[in-house]
Formats: C-alpha cells, sequence, structure tokens
C-alpha cells in the first residue's frame, strides 16, 4: 500500500536468501516456535541500529545455531564446541575494532566449554556473550545438559535428573556474576512477549557496553525447545516460566558501574618480520640449502590407518625438503578416530609458491595399509612411484606405467623394537628410491620432528636398515 | 491504516503471534504452506496498531512484516 511504511521487517543483517537448503530458501533451519530465531532477529536489529554490520564478527557455535553464518552477513566465525570465548579474546587482540558476538547455547557454554568462557569473562575481554538457556543439548536431541532443571526428564536423565547422580542445575549468570572483571551480566527470558521486550534491550545494552569499549557482557537468555521439550510452541513458554524462571530467577545481576575506568586496550601490537623469526626459530634454525636453478617440483601421499605415523610420516617429508630449500605443504586428512580410522598427508615441494595444498595425482604414492592403495593408486601420476608396506598390503598395483616398490616396513620396524617407526622405513626407502631428497637430510630432519627423544637412536638405525635392505634386494 | 503481511511461506505455524498479539489480530488458518505448516492470518486489521510484538516475538527473520500509516 502506498501510504503506509514497513515499520517492522526482515533485518538487512540477514542475507536476502538462506542458501544452505537450497536456492531462494528464505526461512530459517530451527524448528517452529524455537527461541533461536527469536534472538537472531533482536542481534540483527540491533547490529542494524548501530550501524555495526561492517564491523561485526558473529561467532557461531556448535549446536542448533551452528548455522547462523548462513543468515548473518556479517563475519563470521564457526567456533570449535565451546570454544567461542577464545575465538573472541584472539579476535579481539587482532582487530581493534571488531564488533564480537559470542552466540553459544547452554550445551556449548556450560558443558563443552565452561573453562573457556569463565576465563574470557574473568580477563573482562570486550565482547559480548548472547548465552541462549533451553535447559538440554538441542542439536543432538535433547540430552542432559548443565542447566537441566532436577526432575527433568532428558534423553540422558530417563527418571529425572537426580541432584546427587547429576548435580544441581548451573547458573551460568550467577556464576559470572561473582567474577570482578564482567561489567554487566543479566538474564532475560523469552517466555512472554514482555520478557521478549526486554531481552530486545539487553542485547542491545551488551552491543552497546562492547561498543563503548566497556568490557565484558553476558546475557542469559532462557529459550523455549519445544521440539526437544515435547511440547506445543506455546505450551513451552508457559513451562519456561513456570519452571525455567523459578530456578533461574530473571534480573540484571550486574551493570556498568560508572565509576569504574574503562579497562585499557588490549590489543596486541604487530611485530615485525625479524621479530617473527626470531619467535619461530626459537628451537633452532635448520641448514637451509638453497638452489639457484628451479627444481622439479614433487607431490606425495601418504595413506593408512590412523596410529601407523601417517600424518607423522608427511611432517617428516616436509621437514626434510624444507631443509633442502623447498618451498612446502603438509595437508593431513584423518577421521574423528584417534586408532584404526583411516588417515592420510598430502606433501608439496617446490621451490615455486604453492597455491593448494591439495594433492590430486601424487608423483609419489607410500601406501603404509591395503585400502590406502586400492584409494589412491589410480591418481598417481604416469611414471611415477608407488610404495607399499608390504607387511600389510598383500596385493600388487595394477598400474603398469609406474615404478612400484615394496618394502616390509612393519617387520623391519618389529625387529628394530619400535613398530610405531614402520613410517620412518617407508620415508627412507622413498628418498632412497626416489632420490628426490638425500639420507642426510632425512639423518638431521629425524631429531627436529621425532618426539620422543629416546627413540632417536632406534629411528636412526631403522633409516640406516632401510638403506641395507634395499641394497640387498638390489632396489638401489 | 495498519495491517501485518505475512509471508506465508516463510511461517512454520508456531502460533506465538498469534498468542502475543494484545488485540487478538492473528489466527492460525486451516490451509497449509508449501512447507506443509498451517500458517498465520491477519483479520481484524482494524484493531491493529502496529505495535510489533507479532514481529518481535516471531522465531523467523520475515515471516511477518508490519506496516503503519504514513504520517501526515
Amino acid at each position: 500500500m502506498p501510504d503506509t511504511n514497513e515499520k517492522f521487517g526482515r533485518s538487512s543483517v540477514f542475507y536476502d536468501t538462506f542458501e544452505r537448503r537450497g536456492a531462494e530458501e528464505k526461512s530459517t533451519h530451527y524448528c517452529p516456535g524455537c527461541g533461536h530465531g527469536t534472538v537472531q532477529k533482536m542481534i540483527a536489529a540491533a547490529i542494524e541500529e548501530f550501524g555495526i554490520q561492517d564491523r561485526t564478527i558473529f561467532l557461531s557455535p556448535v549446536g542448533c545455531s551452528v548455522f547462523a553464518y548462513y543468515y548473518f552477513d556479517t563475519g563470521n566465525i564457526q567456533c570449535s564446541h565451546g570454544r567461542s570465548p577464545a575465538v573472541a579474546t584472539g579476535v579481539r587482540r587482532t582487530l581493534r575494532d571488531a564488533v564480537i558476538i559470542g552466540y553459544q547455547g547452554d550445551g556449548d557454554l556450560a558443558g563443552i566449554g565452561l573453562a573457556e568462557i569463565i576465563h574470557a569473562a574473568s580477563r573482562g575481554e570486550n565482547y559480548s556473550v548472547f548465552f541462549i538457556n533451553n535447559a538440554i543439548y538441542g542439536m543432538t536431541g535433547g540430552q542432559m545438559a548443565p542447566t537441566t532443571l532436577l526432575g527433568q526428564r532428558t534423553l540422558t536423565s530417563p527418571n529425572g535428573r537426580d541432584q546427587f547422580n547429576d548435580g544441581r542445575p548451573i547458573g551460568m549468570a550467577e556464576l559470572i556474576s561473582v567474577l570482578p572483571a564482567p561489567v554487566y551480566v543479566e538474564r532475560c527470558s523469552l517466555s512472554t512477549p514482555k520478557q521478549v521486550l526486554k531481552t530486545r534491550l539487553a542485547v542491545r545494552k551488551a552491543l552497546r557496553y562492547q561498543i563503548e569499549r566497556k568490557g565484558f557482557s553476558f546475557v542469559e537468555i532462557l529459550s523455549p525447545c519445544p521440539t526437544n521439550w515435547g511440547m506445543t510452541p506455546i505450551q513451552a513458554r508457559t513451562w519456561v516460566t513456570e519452571h525455567l524462571e523459578t530456578v533461574f530467577k530473571l534480573g540484571r545481576l550486574k551493570d556498568y558501574d560508572e565509576d569504574v575506568p574503562v579497562p585499557a586496550d588490549p590489543v596486541l601490537h604487530p611485530i615485525d618480520d625479524q621479530q617473527m623469526l626470531t619467535l619461530l626459530t626459537a628451537g633452532g634454525i635448520p641448514t637451509v640449502k638453497t638452489s639457484v636453478e628451479k627444481r622439479p617440483s614433487r607431490s606425495f601421499k601418504i595413506g593408512g590407518f590412523g596410529g601407523q605415523g601417517v600424518l607423522s610420516a608427511g611432517e617428516l617429508m616436509a621437514a626434510c625438503a624444507l631443509s633442502e630449500g623447498y618451498r612446502v605443504s603438509w595437508l593431513p586428512s584423518y577421521g574423528p578416530e584417534m586408532r584404526g580410522g583411516s588417515a592420510n598427508a598430502s606433501v608439496i615441494c617446490s621451490d615455486d609458491p604453492i597455491g593448494s595444498p591439495v594433492v590430486d595425482t601424487p608423483d609419489v604414492l607410500l601406501a603404509m595399509n591395503g585400502p590406502a592403495l586400492d584409494a589412491f593408486e589410480h591418481t598417481v601420476a604416469p611414471g611415477g612411484v608407488i610404495l607399499v608396506n608390504s607387511s600389510v598390503v598383500n596385493q600388487k598395483t595394477r598400474r603398469t606405467d609406474v615404478s612400484y616398490y615394496a618394502v616390509p616396513a612393519t617387520e623391519m620396524a618389529k625387529e628394530a623394537q619400535l613398530i610405531s617407526a614402520a613410517n620412518v622405513v617407508m620415508v627412507s626407502a622413498c628418498l632412497a628410491v626416489t632420490g628426490f631428497l638425500s639420507i642426510q637430510t632425512l639423518r638431521e630432519s629425524i631429531p627436529r620432528v621425532l618426539r620422543k627423544k629416546a627413540f632417536l637412536e632406534r629411528n636412526l638405525g631403522l633409516v640406516d636398515a632401510t638403506i641395507t635392505y634395499l641394497q640387498q634386494q638390489e632396489i638401489i | 491504516m495498519n495491517y501485518v503481511e505475512v509471508h506465508c511461506d516463510e511461517c512454520k505455524g508456531c502460533a506465538v503471534c498469534v498468542s502475543s498479539c494484545p488485540h487478538g489480530c492473528l489466527e492460525i488458518g486451516d490451509s497449509l504452506n508449501a512447507k506443509g505448516y498451517p500458517y498465520v492470518r491477519f483479520i481484524k486489521q482494524m484493531r491493529c496498531s502496529a505495535c510489533g510484538l507479532c514481529f518481535t516475538v516471531c522465531p523467523e527473520p520475515a515471516a511477518l512484516s508490519v506496516y503503519t500509516s504514513k504520517e501526515e
């Protein structure tokens, strides 16, 4: 209608469309009646009002709100679980004018990352934390969180939370407010329109204090989770009033005191190249040979299962190449398993700057186990080298256009009573058959890469044993 | 004239706006939107004061827009 103004509408701080679930998508991924959307709209409105969109960095947590970076057209960092305060600290120390928004749920903030938030608050980091408390872990299906109420039934407290078994709910706002450094701590709620409006004021205040460089602000927001609570959105809001608010009392626990001076600016000053060099080479500078003529680049793929030293084999290779004056990239790839999962490392050595560390067609493949050979043998560049750990790998390669070598790396390592050093055998053999880097460089590099120094002699012994083996087999 | 515009495909039918409107201007209709949710309808336009509570409590960025008369 031409005679009307839009008084309330979509904030320009949100992207026009949320592409995660397809082009032209305009609604969030949140369940109907979720509190996240309501809070994020308030934050967006406040960012717009203060005109800080271009210098805002929104820290997405892990949890249902992990995808906030699909919504906020600001700077975004998606933090590891619970580590948002550490990220905020880093951003604050490097970007003086950034407006940092830490957005965390109760699983993320009060559970996984409790230590981080306490210390960031205690340091009085100048940023604003919005703590969404719905008394459960939402994204993973409604498990008990540190904030779960006594008697509350969740997936992991099917008989209700028991104070002796599970402890009592943690009041994060109270906990933060007793620290000396935070300037503003308030607990709000989304239970009723009145409380929502109060929350909106608190969100604005927390951001305003940060812009004025006053220090750390913490706003806890009691928020409904209709899906995991098994309620309608309206019932969930009533439950917030009747249960959450009776345990977690609403109100301002701490506010900025005009008489207290604003803390000093914590931004670190950049250091120059010489200082950086001194810092990075505190453990000694490796001897670096430089060459006049450009040498050909080489790319390596090392594959095996986790625990075989796949990643450290790559590291060792990279350290050797660095010593010989190459530019090097090392890209590890591994699953969540500590042992037994598959792992691989990509290493590129070049005299030119390396654009991407990804190795699609390696010149050399070190296959520490059968699956690694299966996965990567077809990717090896024609004329390349495939080296397998024949103690573990029974099959031969199907490739006819590459050089193929087999070394019983695991058996040799076992003989040297250092089974974890099969990777050293593989790297030694690789360097010996390709002649790409010198064995002397390898000997010098092992002490720099090796973490257990007590095994140094045995590792060096394995280098010699490998050379002897290759000579006996008339491979070299 | 004040009014609330509903972008029905962005509404998830949670009805939080319906329960928040001080003048009873909103209700959940019977039909379903493209995502399969029943969506909110704006009724009783004469009573809307453009207070914006429905927009403020709504979890979606732009399921609702609130318009107000231009000042003379």
